[in-house]
């Protein structure tokens, strides 16, 4: 029951987005008499117009094509079903398991970072609306002392989650921020912790050393924190989506990707282009601008929902 | 920023330097390469195949045959074509006759408006302009808080209310006259291409207020979606420029080629960091070069001019082209760079550096290290660093507040940068220069 809602929202939410990707994939598949050079070359059109990359595109025509001669395949409806397999594929092979929630020492901590604008304090609004509405306490750490009136977002969507917060001064250190809440959240008895962090572009190498020191500092206030670090990605990113995980990862160690903001682009792809050339698993999409368009990621469901 | 891309298509590039003539099979090769590295820079389906099939119908044929050395022959076409994708020249911005000059900046979440507003409020000030901020987001939580920070940090007057945004703009454009402030820019809140009803209210502000330039703020690590969103942004409220946002970062900034041949609207501005004075003018045909890994000096030039005088930027320039470059001249220009902005993106517009420092990164905290390492050192040090033994390292970190390790290393790099300067002059500029017709 549970999952098949999830799936309906889903779809509505990428109702955009099937249209952009999955709706051209019928249409040129209907218009085709048979499977061939023509054929593949449209579909190889919509999979990098959708941001699927370069390597990941060639990597699902190249198993299609081997798929066609290997089957006699000659029916072009048959290409949808297959395609939909090669992205699956694609998806089981990246993410072997993907890792539930561990039983965590309480309370949990998910340090959350990424490029400016991707969307941060509103996943973190998200997520923590989600624990919260799970009957967990939860606590918001507003470690972006940089951008200006970045405290007053996070404190508006905390209030409107009704979720605690702890507050810092502009430009207070993050790390130390970071110490303190973790500290409080062990008083406070607290089930969840995030912290929100400003936002930085991967090349920058202080503000990366930065964010190293915020994880450093959390781990001495509590060891083994944060143990989820999310990255949250702008959808509407193209390949730099990759370089940012990349630099992310190496720099604090990406525990799963958030992609927000996957209901205004009429692709999705990236999340493709993510799975064939990352190891790291998408755990949330972000799928609207209310509170609860948050859900989990999971293969299946969302290529169901990409393609019914 | 392109670096990426210049890197890749150099390499292209060198395969083919090696072979004598060009065949139309190793120009296949060469083309499909060079269509790799732009999709993967995020550079439109569509513009990638119509800038392939162009490159290649002029690349076979008679004016390669002409050419003296095919790979130049193949630079120089794909940085014609690139140049043409890229626009002719520079557009200006268009100001009101009568009254204040309005304009808004429109745009995604995310993409950077707010930043964005405040920048080009900085920048016309500077050109003696006198701002009024309006704060028109009503949407995002805290976006106007955000706008009044900036407006407070740069001395600027932001206006907002709590009415609706059709009349915050009306009001804010009200006061502009009142208080005689010549330039009004609107910050909108940030919407999805999709939204209609948000569309339909941006265009109520736009038919109130008039703006003289109706601004599309781009995230320059926008994949393909970028082409769409400029042109529903065009189709729905009609814009007039854009401005370019965060290309400090490693974006190949394929969006670029995108929004200039597909939407067919000029970027005018593009940001290059997170500081309120890293907005630059865009000039298509200095990115063109960009693109192919040449580095931009009139950029680099013109910052300077904009913190230092006229003669001191020539003398810039000259030490640059220098081959004898001591710790003299590095300590003198250490203290003008620190006025031009974050070492990264004064270093990206050096030609031929960029890519020699790829991967390496400035940070600016160790500009202060530098500089006092070199304040700590005589004058014949800084002329002859050879001279500098163990005792003086001793002494001259003592002196600047560091350790050895830190002396050693400045004097290692200083020594990696005189020969990365000797490397710029022994490219054959001129031979550059005959390709491309400066």
């Amino acid at each position: 029951m549970a999952i098949k809602f999830s799936i309906e929202k889903l779809k509505l939410g990428l109702s955009k987005t099937k249209k952009g990707l999955w709706g051209k994939i019928t249409e040129v598949v209907g218009f085709s008499r048979k499977i061939d050079r023509e054929l593949l070359e449209k579909l190889e059109e919509i999979l990098l117009k959708s941001d699927v990359g370069v390597s990941g595109t060639e990597k699902i025509i190249q198993g299609l094509e081997d798929k066609v001669k290997k089957d006699k395949i000659e029916e072009p409806e048959k290409i949808i079903d297959l395609v939909k397999n090669e992205v699956l594929e694609i998806f089981e092979t990246s993410f072997c398991s993907i890792p539930t929630l561990k039983h965590h020492s309480v309370p949990l901590v998910i340090m959350v970072v990424g490029v400016n604008g991707t969307g941060k304090t509103t996943s973190i609004a998200k997520l923590a609306n989600r624990y919260s509405s799970q009957g967990k306490k939860v606590l918001v750490a507003a470690c972006d002392t940089f951008r200006a009136a970045a405290l007053e977002q996070l404190s508006i969507w905390a209030q409107r989650a009704g979720v605690d917060i702890i507050k810092s001064e502009p430009n207070q250190d993050p790390a130390s921020v970071a110490f303190d809440a973790v500290k409080a959240a062990i008083a406070r008895k607290m089930d969840v912790m995030m912290v929100d962090t400003a936002g930085r572009l991967h090349t920058k190498y202080n503000l990366m050393e930065e964010l190293k020191k915020i994880k450093r500092v959390m781990d001495r206030s509590l060891e083994g924190s944060p143990q989820e670090v999310f990255l949250v990605l702008d959808a509407t990113t193209g390949q730099n989506a990759i370089s940012q995980a990349k630099m992310f990862d190496q720099a604090v160690g990406i525990t799963g990707i958030i992609l927000a903001k996957l209901d205004g682009t009429a692709k999705g792809g990236v999340v493709i282009a993510i799975a064939n050339e990352l190891k790291i698993p998408v755990r949330y999409i972000g799928i609207g601008e209310k509170m609860d368009d948050l859900e989990e990621f999971e293969p299946r469901s969302f290529v169901e929902a990409m393609f019914t | 920023m392109f670096t990426e891309l210049s890197s890749k298509l150099e390499l292209i590039i060198k395969k083919l330097r090696g072979q004598g003539k060009l065949t139309e099979n190793n120009i296949k090769d060469a083309l499909k390469e060079v269509r790799r590295a732009l999709l993967e820079a995020d550079v439109n389906y569509k513009v990638v195949k119509d800038f392939i099939s162009k490159v290649e119908a002029r690349a076979i044929g008679q004016e390669v045959l002409k050419s003296i050395t095919p790979g130049q022959q193949i630079i120089k076409i794909v940085y014609d074509e690139l140049t043409l994708l890229l626009g002719k020249d520079s557009a200006g911005m268009k100001y009101s006759s009568s009254g204040p000059t309005v304009w808004m900046l429109v745009g995604l979440q995310g993409s950077g408006k707010t930043t964005a507003c405040g920048k080009l409020a900085s920048y016309y000030r500077k050109k003696g302009k006198t701002p009024l901020l309006i704060a028109a987001d009503v949407q995002r939580p805290a976006a106007v808080e955000q706008l009044m920070i900036l407006g407070k940090s740069l001395s600027i007057p932001v206006y907002s209310s709590k009415d609706n945004p059709v009349k915050i703009c009306q009001n804010g454009r009200g006061k502009a006259i009142e208080e005689k402030l010549d330039l009004v820019i609107i910050d909108t809140a940030g919407r999805l291409h999709i939204d209609e009803e948000l569309m339909k209210e941006l265009s109520l502000i736009k038919k109130e207020v008039s703006p003289q330039e109706v601004m599309l703020v781009v995230d320059s690590m926008t994949g393909q979606d970028a082409v769409n969103i400029a042109s529903s942004f065009e189709n729905k409220l009609g814009i007039d420029g854009i401005i370019l946002t965060k290309l400090d970062g490693d974006a190949r900034g394929g969006a670029a080629l995108s929004l200039l041949s597909v939407a067919g609207k000029p970027i005018k501005y593009v940001g290059t960091g997170e500081k309120l004075d890293a907005l630059e003018i865009f000039y298509p045909d200095r990115m063109a070069s960009r693109i192919l890994g040449m580095g931009d000096v009139v950029t680099l030039v013109e910052k300077a001019q904009d913190v230092i005088s006229q003669e001191e930027a020539q003398k810039l320039e000259k030490r640059l082209q220098q081959k004898a470059f001591t710790l003299k001249d590095f300590h003198v220009q250490l203290q003008q760079l620190k006025k031009m902005g974050s070492l990264d993106s004064v270093i990206n517009l050096i030609p031929g550096v960029s890519g020699t420092l790829k991967g390496i990164s400035m940070d600016d905290k160790a500009l202060i290290r530098i500089e006092a390492i070199i304040s700590s050192m005589t004058d014949v040090e800084r002329m002859k660093p050879h001279i500098i033994d163990g005792s003086r390292r001793r002494r001259i970190a003592l002196g600047s507040g560091t350790d050895i390790q830190e002396v050693n290393k400045l004097l290692k790099q200083f020594t990696v940068m005189q020969k990365m300067i000797k490397d710029i002059h022994k490219m054959d500029l001129r031979k550059l220069k005959g390709i491309f017709k400066f």
